[in-house]
């Protein structure tokens, strides 16, 4: 029996359209929450050419939702580590890893050998370097984004269409929306967006049914309900970033793409002398850590208040789970602000430390 | 006129609700958010786009219908 039977005998699809489907090239762009699911259906239909491009390794805490990953993934790059699982899926198409990061200076190359390019990143620096890659080179591009219990879909790009500027023409502040590392995610609803995605690519390729082009689903896990927003295409932001074609190779990544700010250990931090502790969070984000007497500039006025910076103490900088801590770091080299380093574990960490000294003496 | 306004993401968090109701008798989209940050002052520095009925449209656009979207972009994968 064939592999792909149940597509064939669909007379929407037939042998015509699974050789369509075996010609397409499609990469996607972070094998995390959202490509996991993307990439296994992608693989299952057969898409003859699949690329993956993802820097990061396999770590316990993506279990929860990257269904291609188990513990035998743990510590390896998440492109190769999906690809194993993948051919075991389907060893019949071919994949391409590319274990690094995506940057203004690879991206044009790598998108060239593509038909179709997938979002499923987990920051805005990349989704607009995503986006913007995706008008130069024209490809559609299916993004999909998600925050705690809802989730985005979208066509970009798509036969001249809308792109993720006419949706939200510049960038939030790095910090002002976190990301699910930072803040949680259902683990099923990566699954379900995901799947979105891939269905949109398969029927971009087959030439089946509405493709979501100009549109924006919106979906909330909780209530069940989707929302879909048209999005109207804005000739001006597509110019802007075609106008950028020449020097884009040139251009330099955006703070959290390039940097490798110095992180800490709790332990270490505390064994530092002469500090000025730094609580990047918001107002409103508990669990408090008063008795380090930090001063408190959450990161979205990071860059508007350099001036709370104590240029002749160390600076040991935390947040919730070391993410927007590294941003903050990243900010004060930036201004040639040095002796900051980033706390690895985020405040309830750092307060467990705390409470086991007090316990000790 | 009576609007109802809807929430997503971080922005429901704010407002604590998915939806309200809204009496407004100004006209473009932009007086109605200053009714809005009245009542969530941390709007203000939030980022969002506006949609009208369904259709994401300037802050700039006259309010001609009764249901007013507010969307956070997501940074999550």
């Amino acid at each position: 029996m064939n592999r792909y039977n149940r597509h064939i005998i669909l007379s929407e699809i037939g042998q015509k359209g699974q050789d369509k489907l075996t010609q397409a090239k499609v990469l996607v762009v972070g094998a995390g929450g959202l490509g996991c699911p993307v990439l296994q259906y992608l693989t299952a239909a057969g898409i003859g050419t699949i690329g993956i491009v993802d820097f990061d390794i396999v770590e316990k805490s993506n279990l929860q939702r990257q269904v291609l990953f188990g513990t035998s993934s743990l510590g390896k790059n998440k492109a190769i580590a999906a690809k194993q699982r993948l051919l075991d899926l389907n060893d019949t198409i071919s994949i391409h890893t590319y274990p690094e990061k995506l940057t203004h200076k690879n991206v044009l190359e790598l998108f060239k050998d593509y038909d179709i390019i997938v979002d499923g990143t987990d920051n805005f620096a990349t989704r607009y370097l995503i986006n913007d890659a995706s008008i130069i080179t024209n490809k559609p591009l299916v993004y999909g984004a998600i925050y705690k219990f809802e989730g985005q879909v979208a066509v970009f790009n798509y036969q001249n269409g809308a792109s993720y500027r006419c949706l939200f023409p510049t960038p939030s502040k790095e910090g002002a929306i976190p990301n699910c590392s930072e803040i949680g995610v259902l683990g099923v609803l990566p699954g379900i967006i995901g799947s979105m995605q891939a269905n949109e690519v398969l029927k971009i390729i087959l030439g089946l049914g509405n493709i979501l082009s100009g549109k924006l689903l919106c979906y909330n896990a909780l209530t069940t309900q989707t929302t879909t927003l048209i999005i109207h295409k804005v000739e001006s932001e597509i110019k802007k970033v075609l106008s950028k074609k020449e020097s884009f190779q040139n251009t330099v990544e955006e703070l959290n793409c390039n940097f490798n700010p110095p992180e800490i250990s709790i332990e270490d931090a505390f064994k530092k002398r002469n500090i000025q502790f730094i609580d990047v969070r918001e107002k409103d984000e508990f669990p408090k850590v008063d008795s380090l007497n930090p001063t408190y500039i959450p990161l979205s006025e990071f860059e508007n208040n350099l001036d709370k910076i104590d240029s002749k103490k160390e600076k040991i900088i935390f947040c919730q789970s070391g993410i927007r801590s590294k941003k903050a770091v990243s900010v004060l080299q930036k201004h040639h602000i040095n002796n900051s380093y980033s706390i690895k574990e985020g405040a309830s960490e750092i307060l467990e430390y705390i409470n086991q000294l007090h316990k000790q003496q | 006129m009576q609007l109802t306004i809807k929430y997503f993401g971080l922005i429901a968090e704010i407002t604590q609700c998915n939806e309200e109701q809204f009496e407004f008798s100004g006209t473009l989209i932009n007086e109605f958010l200053e009714t809005v940050y009245l009542k969530y002052p941390k709007l203000k520095e939030t980022h969002f786009q506006v949609a009208q009925n369904n259709e994401i449209v300037s802050k700039e656009t006259i309010i001609t219908q009764t249901e007013i979207a507010l969307l956070p972009p997501f940074a999550g994968g």
